[in-house]
């Protein structure tokens, strides 16, 4: 018997996927192995460490049978069947390798080989191509195929013997800025094609032609990669055998040599990634196939939007100026902490203790989060931290900490292979959260429903093979009408389950809630005016979610940037309990992440009313374990959060800021508002990669670390723990851990106090697991061992929770919660006739801070405003025609998209451009609960202009003035 | 701290939420809402806002004023 432990951290490719199933024992070249019924016989082989020669087939993908190399003999069986396409069976006899079979596989190699260029020594895959390999492995030692008369016919010579152009050949496809298509390298395995199916979804790859014409072909008769349905997440580039389709980087820097597995630094799926280099050039990023999150797909952004790591914009050297009217002066580290040790330290004698703050970011590491918030607590002796989550799912904290006792998502990403009915509400996942998207579709191609609550038509509600069983077009702003119209269904259609809630539930609760949504006022039809949601629609979707199955509720920033963010959230917790779509695989609530750390943002003690693990500052014993820990005292009020800092900077009592990885001016309602706080302060510190749109009005900037210099965890939507690993030293010379340790050391210094001593990010997460009960068992031997775990990670739990609530609520029984609707005070009316909603897109992140720095700008160069045919008709406004787009707050000028995704009524743009800045428009209405602002919801209007408003030509200005930087002093 | 008119809407819209709610506490769960997320400036402004604008505030507001 062979030993057939595979170490984790094994990636080669077995050949097919894995199946399930009962065992199955079978001999393979004398050995006896035993894996689950369904696996092919190539699987078996690679399981006992043989393997069998192969092209066309890929672990990530169903097989195929094209190439014939894999063909084996099967004792008791005619011929040599293919080994991928061939089942295991119980007692069968397998020899991978014979004289017979040699002879095939070598047979056809040599047709491949008769139809491929020999240029191996200067093709851009050689080390890395399987063909190459196979060549090698079946003993190909020479291609018989003679030329008869005028030479044979192949597709990669450009011109024959006597000089004609050879009609065959076609030039590469160079169109996408990150790979090429080299039709000339193409063996037609499939794969390509394959992946883009079955991996992505996307369906934009087809083989055309048959026989010898058969070529790889994107989109129609004329279409390059770039104009095609492409939309680059580089499973086609992963799949490829050959040099066929190609990395540009790979092309232009080299195979690399050696390879760091850690996690992208950008959407909240959390992908893990092998950074591959030499030395320490980065030369790819290739998606790991034994993440957890990603289980080796990946999406455009984190496979090749990593170059504004090395862009001319990043800054590495400190800055510092007087006043902000200044340009920035280049100075040492130490002079720079000095200034704003100093200059934090005089505001708070001057205007006591409470006049600064922080805020940290979900883009950073949860050690540097913990260390900011810690910061503040313990070094400025306030709670005045907050973060971006306060803008995005501050919301879903307060609501499922309400109905379920905890904050985060009860899912792991594989539960959706086993959903059957899945609810997207108010999120766009093939833009936002694309990875998860195509794990979700591959499940609805396989027979799940769907059903998508939202505004706009989004791209799942009909593509490639997936269609919306249920599209719930609502109003901007009646989410809370509408979950809970489908409530009303559900209890007074006696559709929930009664065993569930009895079981799990506070019966009591229910009762209330119960009586409350039964009101006729609740009701489908009597909604309808207020949602525009048709009644029949909506009672079909909520018989589908309660009856279907498995009912799995995935929701994004739709749900939460509302005036009653957290009432909706309740609803759909509400929803989930009525149901009993709680505390198993397939089900569940699963609040999408923004960005990457968002979830690890918020469980390390980033919002001011809350110690780390979500636990309240007002309680003494939880005060007591961070006192202890950081031997001060901790304030046992809340603090300010974003909002109220900025308020009360406006009013003069807050003057002091240290802004990590976050870009408020551009990501926060109400542009001009934030502005003026910022300028109110007398010290603002951005510690970034760029000089953000917050650094216009900075004070001290201090150089950031990407993700790829320094080490770390992120915590995806999954609660996910996650290695960020150094892979290159840091090009500004300090990972950012190492930064805030310092700021804080200066300040402590000054003042006498005990200096904090971490020489490891790992030491950073000791501290975490020493006091937070869900992390108890995170270390980073832990991580290695595992890859990764989900929190909670404790005694109870030692290698983490996958699902969350299975046995229990976390705060024992499921609360319902009465949420009646309110409608949000931002109302539409003669002046401001439009509702306004915004969102994002694949190809940019967030502020755009980091991808408008890639080649990604190909995909969306500027913001656009969507608005229907009819709304740009009575405007007189054409496609392509620059508008104004004006609210009670601002205006800005952007140009028109004609399109009917959005209905009548509603308009919709995105916000990664600082040039455009949506947030002039977007108000300061905010959720009841936790002042979240409502960026879906504004009343505004549209109207021909000739460009920029005055606004944005002033905004500009000032950016480019305070953008200057003079060169250091010798 | 904050302007005074945004603060009241704040708070109207936290009383809001609680008319909703079932039982006989609402004003106490107005109160412990404003104390858990609220800061004692904050607070100390709305009650100060309150002497002059009472009738704009919800009248479960003015019940929790004298419990923060």
């Amino acid at each position: 018997m062979k030993d057939f432990i595979i170490p984790w951290g094994d990636d080669r490719d077995m050949g097919t996927p894995a199946r399930d199933g009962a065992p199955v024992s079978l001999r393979i070249d004398g050995f006896e192995v035993t894996v689950p019924e369904g696996t092919s016989v190539m699987r078996a082989a690679a399981i006992a460490g043989i393997a069998v020669p192969k092209l066309c087939a890929s672990d990530n993908l169903e097989a195929f049978g094209s190439c014939r190399l894999c063909v084996v003999e099967i004792e008791g069986r005619r011929g040599t069947p293919a080994s991928c396409t061939t089942p295991v069976a119980a007692g069968m006899v397998v020899r991978t390798q014979s004289e017979q079979v040699q002879r095939i596989r070598k047979g056809v190699m040599e047709l491949y080989i008769s139809d491929h260029p020999l240029d191996c020594l200067t093709c851009s895959a050689n080390g890395d191509c399987e063909l190459q390999d196979m060549a090698g492995v079946v003993g190909l030692r020479d291609q018989r195929y003679t030329a008869p008369e005028g030479g044979i016919r192949t597709h990669f010579a450009a011109r024959d013997t006597s000089g004609q152009a050879n009609p065959e050949w076609l030039p590469k496809d160079d169109s996408n800025p990150y790979f090429t298509y080299d039709p000339a390298k193409c063996i037609v395995c499939n794969r390509c094609v394959r992946a883009c199916e079955e991996v992505q979804g996307t369906f934009a790859l087809t083989i055309e032609g048959r026989g010898f014409e058969s070529r790889v072909s994107a989109g129609g008769v004329g279409d390059d990669f770039l104009a095609s349905d492409c939309v680059s997440c580089g499973a086609c580039v992963q799949a490829c055998p050959t040099a066929t389709l190609q990395e540009k980087s790979v092309i232009a820097l080299g195979t690399p040599t050696r390879s760091v597995i850690t996690t992208c630094a950008y959407c909240g799926v959390g992908c893990s990634f092998k950074a591959e280099l030499n030395g320490d050039q980065l030369v790819r990023m290739t998606p790991y196939k034994h993440g957890a999150a990603n289980r080796g797909h990946s999406c455009v952004k984190g496979r090749f939007a990593y170059g504004y790591a090395t862009h001319a914009d990043r800054i590495l050297k400190p800055m510092i100026r007087e006043r902000i009217e200044d340009p920035w002066q280049e100075v040492s580290w130490d002079e720079a902490l000095a200034f704003a040790a100093a200059r934090m330290r005089g505001i708070q004698a001057r205007h006591g203790r409470k006049s600064v703050g922080v805020i940290t970011s979900s883009r950073c590491t949860n050690e540097e989060t913990y260390l900011v918030q810690k910061l503040t607590r313990a070094v400025f002796l306030n709670n005045n931290t907050d973060t971006c989550a306060r803008v995005c799912h501050s919301p879903t904290g307060y609501g499922l900490g309400q109905t379920f006792g905890t904050s985060a998502g009860t899912q792991n990403f594989d539960s959706v292979a086993a959903a059957d009915v899945v609810v997207v509400i108010g999120a766009n996942p093939t833009d936002g959260h694309p990875v998860f998207a195509s794990r979700l579709k591959k499940r609805l191609r396989a027979g799940a429903k769907l059903i998508v609550i939202d505004p706009r038509r989004i791209d799942l509600v009909k593509t490639a093979h997936v269609e919306a069983a249920h599209h719930l077009p609502l109003r901007p702003g009646t989410n809370v009408a509408v979950v809970t119209a489908m409530a009303h269904v559900i209890v007074t259609e006696g559709l929930f389950d009664e065993g569930f809630i009895r079981a799990r539930c506070d019966w009591d609760e229910f009762a209330e809630y119960a009586e409350f949504v039964s009101d006729p006022r609740h009701s489908p039809e009597l909604t309808e005016m207020l949602t525009g949601v048709p009644a029949e629609e909506l009672r079909a979707a909520a018989r589908l979610y309660a009856t279907g199955g498995n009912g799995a509720i995935y929701y994004g920033l739709g749900v939460t940037e509302h005036s009653q963010g957290s009432t909706t959230v309740m609803a759909i917790a509400n929803l989930a309990m009525l149901t009993g779509n709680i505390g198993r695989e397939g089900v569940g609530v699963n609040p999408l992440r923004g960005q990457n750390n968002v979830q690890g943002s918020c469980d390390m003690g980033s919002f001011p009313h809350e110690l780390p693990g979500y636990r309240h500052v007002k309680n003494p014993e939880v005060r007591a374990i961070f006192e202890t820990a950081w031997g001060v005292e901790i304030d046992p009020e809340p603090g300010l959060r974003i909002p109220n800092m900025l308020d009360a900077a406006v009013s003069g009592q807050f003057k002091g800021l240290y802004c990590q990885g976050e870009d408020i001016l551009q990501s926060d309602p109400d542009t001009r508002h934030v502005s003026a706080g910022l300028a109110a302060m007398d010290c603002v510190i951005v510690h970034d990669l760029f000089l953000n749109e917050t650094a216009n009005y900075a004070h001290v900037f201090l150089p950031g670390s990407t993700f790829l210099e320094k080490d770390g965890t992120f915590t995806n939507a999954e609660r996910r723990i996650n290695r960020v690993r150094k892979v290159m030293a840091p090009r500004n010379g300090y990972a950012d851990w190492e930064i805030t340790q310092l700021l804080a050391n200066a300040m402590l210094e000054a003042e006498g106090r005990p200096l904090w001593r971490y020489t490891h990010a790992a030491q950073i997460m000791e501290e975490i697991a020493a006091t937070t009960p869900g992390f108890a068992h995170v270390d980073y031997a832990l991580l290695e061992e595992k890859g990764s775990v989900q929190w909670p990670c404790n005694d109870a739990a030692p290698e983490g929770t996958p699902i969350m609530h299975v046995d229990g609520f976390v705060r024992g029984r499921g609360r319902f919660i009465v949420t009646e609707y309110v409608a949000t005070e931002e109302r539409t009316g003669p002046r401001f006739p439009l509702l306004l909603t915004t969102g994002r897109i694949l190809s940019q992140y967030n502020v755009g801070a980091q991808t408008r720095r890639t080649a990604n700008t190909v995909w969306h160069a500027e913001d656009v405003l969507e608005i229907h045919p009819h709304d740009a008709e009575v405007r007189g406004v054409k496609a392509g025609d620059w508008v104004k787009l004006a609210s009670r707050s601002g205006e800005t000028s952007l140009r028109a998209h004609l399109t009917d995704r959005v209905s009548p009524g509603v308009v919709y743009t995105t916000f990664h451009h600082p040039t455009t800045q949506a947030n002039v428009i977007t108000t300061d209405h905010s959720d009841w609960a936790t002042n979240c602002p409502e960026y879906k919801v504004t009343a505004v209007q549209v109207g021909l202009s000739n460009g920029p408003t005055e606004w944005q030509r002033d905004y500009e200005a000032q950016a480019a003035a305070a953008r200057r930087i003079l060169p250091a002093a010798e | 701290m904050s302007s005074p008119d945004k603060l009241i809407r704040m708070a109207n819209q936290i009383a809001i939420f609680f008319h909703s709610q079932p039982g006989p506490d609402q004003a106490e769960r107005v109160a412990a809402h404003l104390k858990d997320y609220w800061g004692p400036e904050m607070r100390a402004d709305l009650k100060a806002k309150a002497k002059t604008q009472e009738d704009e505030l919800d009248v479960l507001v003015r019940q929790a004023l004298p419990l923060i």
